[in-house]
């Protein structure tokens, strides 16, 4: 009897074992992302990759001192406290800004998060004499935050940051730069490569493993200090694959769950095989931006009009397998910055004939323009065959457009000489995708004459007082209500005198299996993949 | 025989510095900076404090020497990307690739070279019709269609094989490594079957018309003795087409490599094209080159023993 007592417990224990380790095993099923880039983003702190690589080993291993909010699709992403819990410009000094940190942060290594180590790693970024200054990580980041001039620790968790000058869009900047562990560093000999293999941040997830251009792989970090975003999943692995038709390859075959931006020709194959596929329209925009110098045929509004009214923007989005939106302006209608423009950007070649009549060009005197297109680039969504469509659109209504296509750098070379520059190849413009993810990405580094090269941006070399008064006036405002409002202004103005020709909106199409659960696509070039998992 | 192979070697080191040379200004000319690639968005003052601490400010000559000097000494600087030193990455990829470059090479020869004499030595035959087809459409095939053509059926239709990586296979010799190598291998042996059975189909056409061959059928020899003569006739010439090919195929092609993901010098060399990281580029193209220069001075030295004539000459 006894005997047989123990028999039906060790039985029992071993269903419930099975049972047990069945589920967990589950649980730790990997996610393994198929990402677009052709290696992994850089893992000591700012990673390279572009925004690309701010999603993958990014805000997935560190944090910033303010986040963004990323779990809702339907509004704009805005600012959430992240290792700061709370920030206040000084009344007096609006350069002034104190910033309360988290308490009870710890990295990855154990050590703790404190006012010494947004110190450290602001020294490590922007100190050249820093014994830890990393050039490339400063490189990755200084042109996010430029308005940053000093900083200095108030007290174990309180610190100050001051800027050049008033900038009220400054906690966006703050969201680019990332915290490293000043211990790692230490035990890691102070070498940057090193702690790329090992690092330690603050994220939702470690690096367990580091297999450069093949493979990473994050595992959770069960005491991250926000409880909402410890992953769900024990392991994320990222895998490099850029060419397109591998990347659904992958997926289609099981060798990934989920991959960004797949071929548009895959996407019915992908549906119909049981394939969930997301989108959503973020900050982001596919322009030309156009040379406002002397010389330029866009000075004229007219012909800037007729451009904007000559392309079928449906018809693009059809093209891309309906995986666009219509720009109607810089910013997407949902923006809290379009404002109320009065020129309707549509397509109406009738009324885009007519402006350029108006402006003096007819059959036997053609408008040409010449515009630097790149075979592909990060953003630049399809670029040939978007603008072979502009150029047949543009066809039909008299305009001859010449597509002088080069190699991706030499077009942000380009850019970043500004419009007239011999890089530029006499080109009368440039479509290089922009992201408008917060107000100085999306206006003052484009359109302010204090950004024309070499000192920013502006490639067009666009300048207009008014312009410059009211980025100059908004960035004085810190009521965010009233700074998004100046900024519709802002951005109706653009639209009405259609500084450049916008095109479309990406929608960043994703493509996952059904059992990846926990996916939220937001309205932003960043996403959170901690909520992200496979379910069995 | 001794001489001969000093004398070869020799011609190397002139070779391997004129390659250094032009690998360097290559990369150099091309338009593009090659820090505002790595470097994200920064202004051009950042731009020029960036390119003095990288020693990009110096003229080229200086910066040829000083580079040209450390990579005799194996330190070929450090990734503009990524920090890691060069030679390091270059000895992981170059390896990677080498694993599929000698498995599509022993595929293709073995496949290429016996069909290409049997369907010379079969002239006008069937087989060698069947041959000649199948090495024009293996030469004419661009080899990145190929491959994604055997990902389409092998993995997405059939499911059998991975679509792209290497795995994370611990031994080489495990199955999960063989399955990610199969479809790489096959995309990179077509053409170099293709080119090495039409070699050898041609070589053996052309001796077979020789006198010599007539000679020794009328002393008797049996066929199986008359084609190892032929074979070792046209044994130099299908060599030197091998080992251009050989070398080819260690090379690395971008194509398949990037197809696949698979993490070679031929993905490598793409991976630094696209962010123009010079030291990488600069290292993996001399490798490639080099690679080039040492299996021509094998084959050399290959078809010298095979034909002694060559030395002679």
């Amino acid at each position: 009897m006894k005997s047989d007592r123990l028999k039906l417990t060790l039985a029992c224990i071993g269903v419930m074992g099975a049972l047990a380790g069945g589920a967990a095993w589950g649980q730790s099923k990997p996610l393994r992302v198929g990402m677009t880039l052709s290696d992994i983003p850089t893992t000591s702190g700012q990673p390279n990759g572009g925004f690309e690589g701010y999603r993958m080993t990014g805000y997935t291993l560190y944090d910033a001192l303010i986040n963004w909010k990323l779990d809702d699709a339907k509004g704009p992403s805005t600012l959430v406290p992240g290792l700061a819990t709370e920030w206040k410009v000084d009344d007096k000094d609006t350069t002034k800004w104190v910033f309360k940190l988290r308490k009870g942060v710890k990295f990855h290594d154990g050590s703790d998060f404190n006012a010494d180590a947004v110190v450290w790693n602001l020294d490590k970024l922007f100190k050249k004499e820093a014994p830890h200054h990393d050039a490339r990580q400063r490189a990755q980041v200084a042109g996010r935050i430029l308005s940053l001039k000093s900083w200095r620790k108030i007290d174990d968790y309180t610190i100050e940051l001051t800027t050049h000058a008033p900038d009220s869009t400054f906690p966006y900047q703050t969201t680019y730069v990332f915290y490293s562990s000043p211990a790692q560093y230490e035990k890691l000999g102070r070498d940057w490569n090193k702690f790329s293999q090992q690092p330690a941040g603050t994220g939702p997830f470690r690096l367990e493993k580091l297999v450069p251009r093949e493979r990473a792989e994050l595992v959770r970090n069960s005491s991250y200090w926000d409880a909402k975003r410890v992953p769900k999943t024990q392991r994320m692995i990222l895998l490099p694959i850029p060419e397109p038709t591998t990347r659904a390859s992958a997926l289609l075959s099981g060798q990934v769950d989920f991959i960004e931006a797949p071929p548009p020709d895959f996407i019915p194959r992908l549906k119909s095989q049981g394939f969930r596929i997301t989108s959503n329209v973020y900050p982001h925009i596919w322009p030309y931006f156009m040379s406002f110098r002397e010389d330029s045929p866009w000075r004229d509004l007219r012909v800037r009009k007729a451009v904007n009214l000559a392309i079928d923007r449906e018809g693009i989005v059809k093209l891309l397998g309906g995986f666009a939106a219509p720009a109607a302006g810089a910013v997407d209608k949902s923006s809290p910055w379009f404002g109320k423009p009065s020129f309707q950007i549509k397509h109406d070649p009738a009324a885009a004939k007519k402006l350029l009549a108006e402006a003096g060009y007819s059959g036997s005197k053609p408008l040409t323009l010449k515009v630097m297109v790149s075979p592909s680039g990060s953003g630049q969504m399809l670029p040939r065959p978007m603008n072979e469509y502009i150029q047949q659109n543009l066809k039909a209504v008299g305009i001859n457009l010449e597509l002088v296509t080069q190699d991706w750098e030499v077009l942000r070379n380009c850019r970043r000489a500004g419009a007239g520059s011999p890089i530029c190849q006499g080109v009368h413009g440039i479509n290089n995708s922009s992201a408008t993810v917060d107000p100085f990405s999306a206006f003052g580094r484009i359109y302010s004459s204090k950004a024309i090269p070499p000192k920013g941006f502006n490639y067009m070399h666009y300048s207009d007082p008014k312009v410059d008064a009211i980025v100059e006036k908004s960035n004085n405002i810190f009521d965010e209500k009233k700074r998004d409002q100046l900024l519709g202004e802002l951005h109706a103005y653009l639209v009405d005198n259609a500084v450049d020709v916008w095109v479309v909106h990406d929608v960043g199409p994703r493509a996952m299996s059904a059992k990846v659960k926990g996916w939220v696509q937001v309205k932003h070039w960043f996403q959170d993949l901690a909520p992200v998992y496979v379910a069995d | 025989m001794f001489y001969y192979i000093l004398r070869r070697v020799l011609y190397t080191i002139p070779i391997a510095i004129g390659v250094s040379l032009v690998v360097f200004a290559l990369v150099h000319l091309a338009p593009g900076d090659p820090l505002s690639a790595v470097m994200g968005e920064v202004d051009q003052k950042m731009l020029a404090e960036m390119r003095a601490s990288f020693g990009y400010d110096k003229p080229l000559p200086v910066q040829y020497i000083i580079w040209l000097g450390s990579a005799l000494t194996g330190d070929m600087g450090y990734s503009l990307r990524t920090g890691a030193p060069v030679f390091g990455t270059l000895i992981d990829a170059a390896a990677n690739t080498m694993i599929i470059g000698t498995a599509a090479a022993l595929l293709g020869f073995i496949i290429g070279a016996t069909f290409g004499m049997l369907a010379g030595y079969n002239h006008g035959a069937w087989l060698d019709k069947v041959v000649s087809s199948a090495t024009i459409a293996g030469v004419s095939v661009p080899h990145y269609w190929l491959a994604i053509l055997l990902v389409i059926v092998f993995s997405v239709q059939l499911g059998w094989m991975p679509a792209m990586g290497a795995g994370s296979a611990a031994s080489i010799l495990s199955w999960e490594a063989w399955k990610h190598m199969i479809l790489p291998v096959i995309a990179l042996a077509a053409i170099p079957c293709a080119i090495v059975a039409r070699t050898a189909r041609a070589c053996v056409m052309e001796i077979l018309s020789m006198e010599f061959v007539e000679a020794l059928r009328a002393r008797g020899l049996s066929e199986r003795r008359i084609l190892l003569h032929v074979a070792r006739n046209a044994l130099p010439t299908v060599l030197a087409v091998m080992g251009l090919q050989f070398a080819h195929l260690l090379g690395g092609s971008i194509l398949v490599e990037t197809v696949f993901t698979w993490p070679g010098t031929g993905y490598l060399l793409n991976l630094a094209i696209f962010d123009r990281d010079i030291p990488v580029l600069q290292g993996t193209i001399l490798l490639l080159a080099l690679f080039f220069v040492s299996i021509n001075l094998v084959v050399d030295i290959l078809q010298t023993w095979a034909d002694p004539r060559i030395s002679r000459g």
